[in-house]
């Protein structure tokens, strides 16, 4: 037992002496890996725990993700519960209690903007509801601003000898991204008024952003898979309101979504919903480029 | 009340960004900034007006607190005036508005309201039930060549309420977690199944945990009953764990920095549940170390490996015996190693449609002493395989196979229940489940049991369900 001890300790005493020179960040999800590279530029090591492909609301508590969670500096999460499912276990099991909740090192980019659809009652009845709101606040390329503004800050309470790096490399991300915001909601703007079905409720940022109008959601409720019979009723609703497309997050079953397309004679789109999503979607920027380009597709049709 | 200061003050000069641009002429510009500064300077001056009272109120409240007997009435008067005031103070940093436009909005997520019942742990309770059919009589039913504990023993016939779990979690301080798990069997005997407390804090990637917990040994044995992948524990956990070891000590474990998952383990415990009993050494009657690693193999599978080993003295271990009147008594050690390996599959690392986890645990067992008070020393083996794919969103088959081989016996034991009488006991195990959702789950468990000398067929209804905060699940 002594012996176990000495050895760990010793271990550990090793493993601690070459002190990381950057800050190590575990991103929970691509977009906010994404965003940590643009403010951290090289004084951060970025690891990303998930990607496009993957459904951020069902990870494993993988062990190779324990370990990535084990030296890290910071974590840079969605927040408002989309993570709940996983995220505690792993912080738990990596045994580093400077990522623990409410610690400087627990950053969450939900805290720094106003969710929409927060729920005035809770009930696991209404499926998988999050108690904060709706945590998909990425879909709408505005909400990286206030995010960036308050990761730069965050960046700069952990790591102060480069405080200043952060806030320039967040001032000269702010100019380019407004910049960029302007032109795709210009380029957006034929999808104004749009009618449109969604496989998941996962878009009412991006609804809200470009002004489309969700007829109605695949998933009777949210995070339930749907059965033949609620597709029917979709169908059914859709031959009153018709829609242009119906979109999906690039990661999710595509059967659902590619039924109603068939059957309703529209296109489904898959859209990338995080960087990596799709090939196209390869960073933040191209993240919107790609989705915007990929909805004006779908009116052509 | 600083941070309220701030959060006003940042309010305000956000209003003052905002605001100019609707003027047209430095007129209205001078006016406004004008009022604005008078909105400030009257903000400013409420908040330190409320900051006055509330210290007072503070103050009011220690002192009233501090005073002895009759001091409680004051001492809620104080309180519940410092709370109005904590509320005018919050009001007035957060004025009632228009919302404004999203990208502009400052907000860290509002604060929780202050109340009396705030810290409440989060409180998650499990219920579960069984219809079972056995052909043969559940409780005559033994394992070939071992004196099993009353947990390993197969669920009733007809309805029964499978165990009810009760659990408390929360921090206790920065440096403490604590977590309290009771649990109710389908006699009504409420059980303390886990109570520990758990560092939170420590440096290097160590975790201290001490109280009464379920041993990190093995794969399945750390987990409580409802998260397991079948509705009953492998025949290897049956026999020699009693289908879970749990007990009162002290664990340390310590997670190494390195690339993959390497963490190891070591616990020491009082030794009073089985194999361990009578609490030998003075209370320290067990000890057991573990090692654990994974990794990823690709983006869709990654693997956990445990090697983990258990060495205990039992001080007169009791177990019923179905053909005789009398229980049996084992006093003597026990050591046991486990080797397992558990492989995760779910394409490009989704598992949300399809994904496949298989389990395989080798057992090694040595036992010496007097059984019934008659010597013996033997090896044992045991071992299991499973497999379960999720072959469309909510629906999983399983399967699974599990043996034992129990060692030699010498003459004098024939006819005990340590003899085998040349059976190795085996079960071969098919399940079918439906997720309702994450929180709850229906299966449907046929298993071909050849335990013991004769076959049973058992068929199992089991639902499972979760609610309340509960914590994530392991790997």
């Amino acid at each position: 037992m002594r012996k176990l001890l000495i050895g760990a300790a010793l271990l550990a005493g090793l493993a601690a002496t070459p002190a990381y020179a950057n800050l190590s960040v575990f991103a929970c999800e691509p977009e906010w890996g994404a965003l940590s590279t643009e403010i951290g530029g090289d004084k951060v090591d970025v690891y990303t725990a998930t990607t496009g492909q993957q459904d951020p609301h069902q990870i494993q508590a993988r062990p190779s993700l324990i370990a990535k969670a084990r030296g890290a500096d910071v974590t840079v999460c969605d927040g408002a519960e989309l993570e709940i499912g996983w995220l505690p276990m792993i912080i738990q099991q990596s045994n580093n209690s400077k990522i623990a909740p409410g610690q400087p090192g627990s950053f969450e980019a939900t805290r720094y903007v106003h969710l929409l659809e927060q729920p005035t009652s809770l009930d696991r009845a209404q499926g998988d509801i999050h108690a904060a709101g709706n945590p998909h606040i990425q879909t709408d390329p505005r909400m990286m601003l206030p995010v960036a503004k308050a990761l730069a800050a965050r960046f700069a309470q952990l790591d102060g000898a480069n405080a200043a790096y952060y806030q320039s490399r967040e001032a000269d991300f702010e100019k380019r991204w407004t910049a960029a915001v302007a032109k795709w909601t210009a380029e957006a703007a034929p999808l104004k008024g749009t009618a449109i079905a969604v496989q998941h409720h996962a878009w009412i940022y991006m609804e809200n952003w470009l002004g489309l109008h969700e007829v109605v959601p695949l998933e009777p409720k949210p995070g339930v898979p749907p059965s033949s019979g609620y597709l029917a009723e979709v169908l059914q609703k859709l031959q009153a309101q018709p829609v242009k497309f119906v979109i999906r997050a690039a990661y999710e079953d595509d059967r659902p979504s590619e039924f109603i397309a068939s059957k309703a004679n529209i296109p489904a789109i898959a859209l990338p919903f995080t960087v990596g999503g799709t090939d196209n979607a390869k960073d933040l920027f191209s993240l919107y480029e790609d989705t915007i380009h990929l909805m004006l597709g779908g009116l052509k049709k | 009340m600083k941070k309220l200061c701030l959060v006003a003050a940042l309010m305000a000069s956000a209003a003052a960004l905002v605001s100019p641009a609707y003027a047209d002429d430095a007129a209205d510009l001078a006016a406004i900034r004008k009022q604005l500064n008078q909105i400030d300077h009257e903000y400013r001056a409420k908040i330190e007006n409320l900051e006055t009272r509330l210290k007072k109120a503070e103050a009011d409240a220690k002192a009233a607190r501090t005073a002895a007997a009759n001091a409680s009435k004051s001492a809620v008067a104080a309180q519940s005036d410092a709370k109005a005031a904590q509320q005018q103070v919050a009001q007035v940093a957060a004025p009632p508005a228009e919302p404004p436009p999203i990208d502009s909005l400052p907000a860290e997520a509002p604060t929780p309201p202050a109340s009396a019942n705030a810290f409440n742990p989060g409180i998650a309770a499990v219920l579960n039930g069984f219809y079972s059919a056995s052909s043969r009589k559940p409780d005559n039913q033994r394992i070939a060549g071992f004196a099993i504990g009353d947990d390993a023993k197969l669920i009733p016939n007809g309805f029964s309420l499978g165990e009810s779990e009760i659990s408390f979690a929360a921090n206790i301080d920065p440096e403490m977690a604590g977590f309290l798990d009771i649990s109710f069997d389908n006699e009504n005997h409420p059980d303390v199944e886990e109570a520990y407390v758990r560092s939170t804090d420590l440096p290097w990637g160590f975790t201290l945990k001490a109280g009464r917990f379920l041993s990190g040994i093995g794969y399945i044995n750390e987990r409580h009953a409802h998260d397991w992948s079948f509705s009953d524990a492998a025949l290897p956990y049956r026999a020699f764990l009693n289908t879970q070891y749990g007990d009162d000590g002290v664990q340390l474990r310590w997670l190494a920095p390195t690339d993959i998952f390497l963490e190891f383990g070591a616990e020491w415990f009082r030794g009073d549940e089985y194999p361990a009993a009578g609490a030998a050494h003075g209370g320290q009657g067990t000890v057991t170390a573990f090692v654990h690693a994974g990794d990823d193999i690709n983006e869709s599978s990654s693997w956990l490996a445990a090697a983990s080993y258990l060495h205990t003295r039992a001080a007169g271990l009791e177990t019923d015996n179905p053909l005789s009147p009398v229980d049996d008594t084992f006093t003597g050690d026990t050591d046991l190693g486990i080797a397992s390996l558990v492989y995760k599959w779910a394409p490009g690392g989704n598992p949300t449609v399809n994904n496949f986890t298989a389990v395989g645990e080798f057992f090694w067992d040595r036992q010496k002493g007097d059984f019934d008070l008659l010597p013996f020393r033997r090896n044992n083996t045991g071992w299991y395989v499973q497999g379960v794919y999720q072959f469309m969103p909510q629906w999983s088959l399983g399967l699974r196979y599990s043996q034992l081989d129990s060692g030699n016996i010498p003459l004098s034991l024939a006819g005990s229940a340590l003899d085998d009488f040349g059976h190795s006991a085996r079960a071969s195990t098919a399940l079918l489940e439906y997720d309702t959702s994450e929180f709850g789950r229906l299966r449907l468990q046929y298993t071909y049991d050849q335990t013991d000398l004769k076959p049973n067929n058992e068929i199992l209804f089991q639902y499972t369900v979760i609610y309340g905060p509960h914590g994530a699940h392991r790997y």
